[in-house]
């Protein structure tokens, strides 16, 4: 499904490389997760995949479902199926969230050929899945994320996650900021979208929210590289003994 | 005091290529207004009050050529709604595309039929509003349209009409020089709704003189829109008695040059007015919103709300004043001007003013100028939405504090989906 090799960025702005040449390659149906310490490139590794301005590919590839997606702008790799669940997802007063959720849906259909939701049926289909996560009808018609709590900023990414049924899920610190019972519902929100088609890379500080979210691998980075690469145990070594023995191990 | 003598010189030119209609009620007020004219002198690019906008172009005595821009794309933006419509082609009445000039609850008539009576309800105002509006600055172009201005609607509302009046501004020759000057008077606890749209002629000069009664109630719209060569300069004179209410909002796109000058005057006490204005520019455009908004009563509320939407070297201009007289405790004012730059080739000047003499006011000012937002610019297209139409969204947004200031959200959504669809429009 994704497919990184080799992946080295640096700042545009300044010479400074973050990510070192990343290697993973996340399979259909299968949940990765990435944990690793503060600043070790994880959302970094999060925004060069989706194409946000500002940071700079020297080396390697990226590719989804066996196309490249560098050379693209941001909403060609989203209609091409590629999800950021962003780790601070951003205010925009004035747009609607219910505006916001449809243009987006209806841009990728166009993009990709297919024919648009009709208003009827999109509200049939966002109402259903709102109320799974809790989101009343009154965070849809508010603007996007004005005003709303961590807890509720999150489960509006997994609510356009929902509707946007993107093949490649990246979710980039979903569980920070949330108490357990949010996390449940974000967690169960994800597990709803699991299914043999699709990836999930999911970024995470703890292994709390994988023990909702089952990973079929997970790989540790440090310092902008992938340093191992285990199964479920490794997060429970990591939750137990902290990532300095791994680091030390690696050195 | 003499006039400088370039600027005496350019009066004369002005003058000497208009003529004044003749005889009945208005004459004395048109003769007055002449001299208001001669003694002033049209504004000069030297004068403060036109510092941010050069004025020539719509001083001078003939006019700039304007191509004609065919909308016929799209319907006049209130075509939908059920009004009382009044069309004027170039600045000339069209008869055949107006409704026959009744309804119920209105005293409704063209200025240039009625100018022959010796005496109308509308020679009180006439004129006078306008002169009032001259102090403390100068708006020689309102006094040269109340001297010259040959046609134009009297409207006068005795009870609560709920049928808009629509007057459609139709461009039809490239040469065109038009003035329109019209006169509202909205009685006590009566109340009107007018809706103004259209790029008018290739050079207008519109001057509406507005007396709401108290407990009256005013609703003005107007889409000066999609003409890219017109010129325009236009004042709204306004006094409002007790308790009445005001509101206006414009949208303007396009139009080499707009200035829309609003001067309101509260007079009566806990009366209302808000003013409100959208635009969005792109290229050679220029747009200038000059309001002058004086409290002289108790409890008055004001409220101006300017947005502006700039790029490819597109300039906007605020001049916003609130002066509250002495008297006139427990004013609450506020005034917003910001706009959008889409590039850094576009500018927004702006001279937001407060000059207060009561105490106990309430009053506040705010002027910012910004780029988009690049975090929800990526963030809206990480979820696919491609970079022009996730502009326009912001850009909507940003426009959406204004167009809230219209009081019909009915009439509110129809702007916004013009807006939208103007927007839409402009990519290739
Ligand atoms: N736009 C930026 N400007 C400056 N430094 C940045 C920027 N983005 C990331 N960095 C730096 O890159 C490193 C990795 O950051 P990040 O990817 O956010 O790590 P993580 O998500 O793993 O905590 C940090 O040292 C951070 O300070
Ligand atoms: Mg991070």
């Amino acid at each position: 499904m994704l497919e990184i090799k080799n992946l080295h960025a640096s700042l545009e702005d300044e010479d400074k490389q973050i990510l070192k040449g990343v290697n993973l390659t996340v399979e259909a149906g299968k949940v990765h997760a990435i944990m690793g310490p503060n600043g070790s490139g994880k959302s970094t590794l999060s925004y060069v995949l989706s194409g946000k301005d500002g940071y700079e590919v020297t080396d390697g590839s990226a590719m989804l479902e066996g196309e490249d997606i560098l050379d693209m702008e941001p909403e060609e790799r989203a209609a091409a199926g590629l999800f950021l669940a962003f780790q601070y997802p951003v205010e925009i007063p004035g747009v609607g969230n219910m505006t916001f959720l449809r243009t987006a849906v209806n841009s990728q259909r166009k993009a990709r050929g297919e024919e648009e939701m009709s208003a009827a049926e999109f509200l049939k289909v966002v109402r259903e899945r709102a109320k799974t996560l809790k989101i009343d009808a009154d965070m849809l018609k508010r603007p996007v994320n004005v005003g709303f709590s961590g807890g509720e900023k999150k489960r509006n990414e997994i609510l356009q996650m929902a509707m946007l049924e993107p093949k490649m899920c990246i979710l980039d610190e979903t569980d920070s900021g949330l108490d357990v019972d949010a996390m449940k519902l974000v967690a169960e929100g994800v597990n709803a979208l699991r299914n043999e088609g699709r990836g999930f890379l999911v970024i995470t500080h703890y292994q709390r929210l994988l023990d909702h979210i089952k990973p079929d691998v997970v790989h540790i980075m440090a310092n902008g590289r992938i340093i191992k690469t285990g199964g479920p145990e490794l997060a429970l070594e990591v939750e137990q003994n902290g990532y300095a023995d791994i680091l030390a191990e690696v050195a | 005091m003499a006039l400088a003598k370039v600027t005496q010189d350019e009066t004369d030119a002005r003058l000497a290529s208009l003529s004044m209609p003749e005889g009945g009620w208005p004459a004395i007020a048109r003769r007055d207004a002449l001299a208001r004219v001669q003694s002033m002198g049209l504004p000069h690019r030297r004068d403060e009050y036109w510092k941010y906008t050069r004025p020539e172009s719509l001083t001078s005595p003939d006019v700039i050529p304007a191509a004609v821009f065919d909308a016929s794309d799209e319907a006049p933006i209130f075509a939908t709604l059920d009004a009382l419509n009044i069309v004027f082609v170039d600045g000339v009445f069209d008869a055949d595309q107006s409704d026959d000039l009744a309804q119920t609850g209105l005293e409704i008539e063209r200025l240039e039929n009625a100018a022959s009576a010796d005496i109308h309800w509308a020679q009180d105002i006439y004129g006078t509003l306008e002169t009032a509006g001259q102090n403390p600055v100068k708006r020689p172009l309102a006094a040269l349209n109340t001297a010259f201005a040959h046609d134009g609607i009297l409207i006068r509302a005795t009870t609560i009409v709920e049928r808009p009046v629509n007057l459609t501004y139709i461009h039809k020759s490239d040469r065109s020089d038009a003035m329109l000057h019209h006169v509202i008077k909205v009685e006590q606890g009566a109340k009107l709704t007018l809706l103004e749209s259209g790029p008018a002629a290739s050079r207008f000069n519109k001057v509406m003189e507005v007396s709401v009664s108290d407990q009256g109630e005013f609703h003005h719209v107007r889409a000066q829109g999609r003409d890219h060569e017109r010129r325009a300069v236009t004042h709204i004179f306004a006094r409002l008695g007790e308790e009445s209410v005001f509101k206006s909002f414009t949208l303007t796109a396009n139009g080499v040059l707009t200035r829309n000058e609003c001067v309101l005057e509260l007079t009566g006490d806990n009366a209302v007015a808000h003013i409100a204005g959208a635009c969005v520019g792109d290229g050679e455009f220029h747009h200038d919103d000059t309001v002058f908004i004086t409290h002289d009563a108790v409890g008055c509320e004001s409220r101006q709300v300017f947005k502006k939407v700039l790029r490819n070297g597109a300039i906007g201009v605020f001049q916003g004043k609130i002066l509250v007289k002495p008297d006139a405790q427990k004013t609450d004012g506020y005034q917003i001007s910001q706009s959008l730059l889409l590039d850094d080739d576009s500018q927004f000047l702006a001279k937001p003013e407060l000059e207060i003499y009561a105490d106990d006011v309430a009053c506040s000012h705010g002027s910012t100028s910004g780029a988009i937002d690049e975090e929800a610019l990526f963030y809206l297209k990480s979820r696919g939405v491609p970079a022009s139409d996730a502009t326009d969204l912001l850009t909507l947004a940003f426009l959406a504090e204004a167009v809230q200031e219209v009081e019909d959200s009915n009439i509110g959504d129809i702007v916004t989906e013009r807006m939208s669809a103007w927007l839409a429009r402009r990519k290739r």
